[in-house]
């Protein structure tokens, strides 16, 4: 807790430091979840970019995957339940020289936190949110989350789910977020790239990672075969070709799906600042004198 | 010549009764006069029943008056709703005589004015009805006429220059039918007078302005009646202060925004009413739980559920007290005037950081859309505080929630090297890792609510009027001080001898209140609820009976109806000696 990067001893030349970024709290996850390769992935971007801990905040709701913050040297706020946009919208807002990462699972971002969605790609928010997608809620045992398939037999759903599972990546290019990308976390090396280019992204992105749970529903075999790279054949500014992407029905397609370039939320707040200002700074005394 | 009026206009939404309204208003307030309005809007925008109450004095006023001395009724609807309450003896009555037949039991003094004939067959413009009766006022009571042409060219003059003669033609026109064709018959009269220093808003416009002057820099909230008209203000001033407001996409988003701006460091702040507040249930638990100030205003509005939006009430008081599961540690305000709502967010803002809760403060339409003028507030006297900054000796080894003699912990923010931490909503240790020992959520939640007594200390905790050697008591809380006030002053003038205490801190219970109830013969607890909240929390609290005295109408209390209440338990006192 509270490590300073810069007094931790650097590593050989060539390799990446990412013990600053690590804290001593066990995660609660089960053995092979895939949360872990995310979380070393969120490590490596951060050492990458050198971002220093206090200048970081990682934003979580609640579930397995939320516990994350607490597992990273850094300022972090784990929230209530499917909220976790709008206080990471707070947080940004108040003070855009923060970095600013939201984390969670399938669950909080697909169902309770699915309303949230579309006003944080409206407002274009400049956070990276990483969604740990595995298809259930793991926290509470195992139940089938919003993009879980139709046979999936649980305790809640003893004769198949009676929904039919959400498409993350097509929501996702509907709402016209402004980055989308799917990865997974048994190809890390792709992945930390995705996590770098979706913070380095001005704008809100989103990072759907299929992270498998091994204790409730274990698809690391199908996913491992089912999974594809996106090629430069595609261009991900295309939005009808990522749409095409996101109804891929026996392929899985990983990398950057869609991408678009607009003024991300912290600047238009900077312009109306600046357009409030055109006539001089506030004035307690002025905003009185109307009343007179 | 009677200098103090209570002006009553009423007829149907969209007529311009509320425009019509508040120009009077302003007009006597730049007259040197003191005012106070209440205002009632149907929930619609067009159609239903719109009315305005503005008095005017050379006094200071307390309230809004009993009854109406000058009723103006637009339409048919105004003079039925309102003839039972009017003094048949000494009002005055001013009806549209196109559309409204008084009948049997009209004041004596009336003025018909066929303003809807006027409107559309000379001005043709249905439009300009409620122009027409403003010249009218002008005439009969003595409101200066270039004022109020100055205030139509200030508020019309963007809409260009043919409105603009429109409306000084309407003007002149109300004004000279009463000059053709009537003899003033009644005593009442706006009579300008020197004022310095006073300046006239509602009280959500003290609440947003005071908000600025406490250093609040981040607001997000959702619209809803009646308190929408705070996050307008916030959104064209907090800008120019270099702060940030954000139209959430609905509750639950701009209490987490608050939240998330909280923990940056920023003070922030989100208003709504009933419906909101309720949605916003679960995050109150989370700023409790982690220990942020978030400041939440509650414009109540007649309830349950969607209720009567347009309309007043104090139903709110549980939900305030108890909203959010488990215990949360939290302070409950309530705002009494027009002045407290200035100085009142700011002590708000002020509990908020020092005790690092959540506080809920309580307005309500009455208040949130009253306008009455005030003294300027001083802005040299305004107090800001900041949050317990960690030492560097914090920093060596810094834990979030280290155990303190107050229960205050230092608290760092992001950007603060050494201080990082993970703020959560799980039950933690003082080092805010995740614990789940017994021992630990016993000290912890003693220690959340240990900090609540620091606002015990502070000054403005509650006001006290009337005799000092009371036998009756009367406890009000929120927008109904000046009523409850005026009518102690008649009440002890009749030789009854009647104190009023009146808390604006509702949670913790101040200690003061209890001495209070406990030295009068009876007490009563005046709100606008039906089942009598906060009697029932100083029951519960201090052990004593108290006398609920409650009114559910959608309307504030007048007072007359406190002081027929006071004459009653005086009498009740008097008939057992």
């Amino acid at each position: 807790m509270g490590t300073d990067a810069e007094t931790m001893p650097k590593p050989p030349q060539g390799g990446l430091n990412i013990a600053p970024y690590k804290t001593d709290v066990d995660p609660i996850w089960c053995p092979g979840c895939g949360d872990f390769g995310v979380l070393t992935c969120i490590y490596r971007m951060l050492a990458t970019k050198q971002i220093r801990p206090e200048e970081t905040v990682v934003v979580s709701g609640i579930g397995c995957s939320s516990r994350l913050p607490a597992y990273v040297n850094a300022y972090g706020f784990h929230t209530v339940h499917g909220r976790v946009l709008p206080v990471a919208t707070g947080v940004k807002t108040a003070n855009p020289k923060l970095e600013v990462i939201a984390v969670g699972g399938d669950g909080d971002a697909y169902s309770i936190g699915a309303g949230h969605i579309p006003h944080a790609a409206r407002r274009n928010i400049d956070v990276c949110y990483i969604v740990m997608d595995n298809e259930v809620y793991g926290l509470t045992k195992g139940q089938g989350s919003a993009t879980a398939p139709v046979e999936m037999v649980k305790g809640t759903t003893p004769f198949g789910q009676l929904d039919d599972p959400l498409n993350p990546i097509a929501v996702a290019v509907a709402y016209d977020i402004s980055f989308v990308a799917r990865g997974y976390s048994g190809k890390p090396k792709e992945l930390t790239d995705l996590i770098i280019q979706g913070v380095e992204h001005k704008g809100f992105a989103l990072i759907e990672v299929l992270s498998p749970c091994t204790t409730f529903h274990d698809i690391y075999k199908p996913t491992s075969q089912r999974i594809r790279f996106v090629d430069s054949s595609h261009d991900p500014f295309d939005r009808i070709a990522a749409m095409k992407l996101a109804f891929e029905k026996e392929t899985i397609p990983l990398g950057v799906i869609y991408k678009s370039q607009r003024s991300s939320f912290d600047e238009r707040i900077e312009e109306t600042k600046k357009r409030a200002q055109i006539k001089g700074a506030g004035d307690l005394n002025k905003v009185l004198d109307v009343f007179q | 010549m009677q200098n103090d009026v209570v002006f009553k206009i009423g007829g149907e939404g969209g007529e311009g009764v509320i425009s019509c309204g508040e120009f009077v208003t302003l007009a006597c307030a730049r007259m040197g006069n003191e005012i106070y309005t209440f205002r009632s809007y149907p929930a619609e925008i067009k159609g239903g029943y719109a009315m305005f109450q503005v008095r005017t004095s050379h006094e200071v006023l307390l309230s809004q008056g009993s009854s109406a001395d000058v009723l103006v009724c637009f339409n048919q609807e105004a003079y039925d709703r309102n003839i039972k309450d009017i003094r048949k003896e000494d009002s005055v009555l001013i009806y549209d005589s196109t559309s409204c037949q008084p009948r049997e039991g009209h004041p004596e003094i009336t003025y018909p004015i066929p303003a809807s004939d006027l409107a559309r067959l000379e001005m043709r413009n249905y439009l300009t009805k409620n122009v027409i009766f403003l010249g009218v006022l002008s005439k009969l009571f003595g409101i200066d006429y270039a004022i109020l042409e100055t205030i139509i060219k200030q508020k019309l003059g963007k809409k260009g220059d043919a409105i603009l003669n429109l409306n000084f033609q309407a003007l002149k026109k109300g004004y000279q039918y009463v000059e053709q064709n009537f003899t003033k018959k009644d005593p009442y009269f706006v009579v300008p007078q020197k004022s310095e220093n006073r300046i006239v808003l509602s009280g959500n416009q003290a609440l947003a302005a005071g908000a600025i002057a406490a250093g609040c820099r981040f607001y997000a909230g959702y619209p809803i009646t009646p308190a929408t008209d705070i996050m307008e203000f916030l959104a064209r001033e907090l800008p120019k202060f270099g702060g940030s407001v954000v139209q959430a996409e609905d509750e639950i988003a701009a209490l987490s925004m608050v939240l998330g701006a909280s923990y940056t460091g920023a003070k922030a702040m989100t208003a709504s009413s009933g419906p909101g507040i309720s949605l916003m249930a679960e995050l109150i638990g989370l700023a409790g739980m982690a220990e942020l100030p978030a400041v939440i205003v509650d414009c109540q509005r007649a309830g349950p559920s969607t209720g009567m939006p347009t309309k007043t009430e104090q139903s709110d008081l549980n939900h305030a007290l108890y909203a959010g599961h488990g215990e949360i540690p939290r302070i409950v305000m309530a705002l009494s005037s027009v002045e407290d709502a200035f100085f009142g967010i700011i002590r708000a803002f002020n509990y908020a950081v020092r005790c690092q809760v959540p506080v809920i403060v309580l307005s309500d339409q009455y208040l949130a859309q009253r306008t009455a003028t005030i003294r300027r507030p001083d802005l040299s006297k305004v107090v800001i505080e900041e949050r317990a900054k960690p030492s560097a000796q914090d920093m060596e080894n810094y834990k979030r929630f280290r155990f303190t003699e107050t229960g205050v912990s230092p608290m760092a923010l992001p950007g603060e090297k050494g201080g990082v931490y993970t703020a959560t909503g799980i039950e933690h240790d003082e080092g805010c890792e995740l614990s789940y020992e017994p021992e630990n959520h016993q000290r912890m939640t003693e220690k959340r609510f240990k900090k609540l007594n620091l606002v015990l200390k502070g000054a403005e905790l509650y006001r006290r009027h009337g005799s000092e050697d009371q036998e009756i008591g009367i406890v009000g809380w929120g927008s109904s001080e000046g009523v409850i006030r005026e009518a102690v002053e008649k009440a002890n003038k009749q030789g009854l001898k009647v104190a009023a205490f009146h808390p604006k801190v509702l949670f913790p219970m101040l200690p003061e209140l209890e001495v209070f109830i406990k030295s009068c013969k009876k007490v009563i607890v005046a709100e606008l609820n039906y089942t009598g909240q906060f009697a029932r929390e100083i029951r519960a609290r201090f052990g004593v009976n108290v006398i609920s005295h409650t009114k559910l109408a959608g309307l504030p209390f007048t007072p007359d109806e406190i002081l027929k209440k006071l004459e009653e338990v005086h009498e009740q006192i008097a008939s057992k000696v």
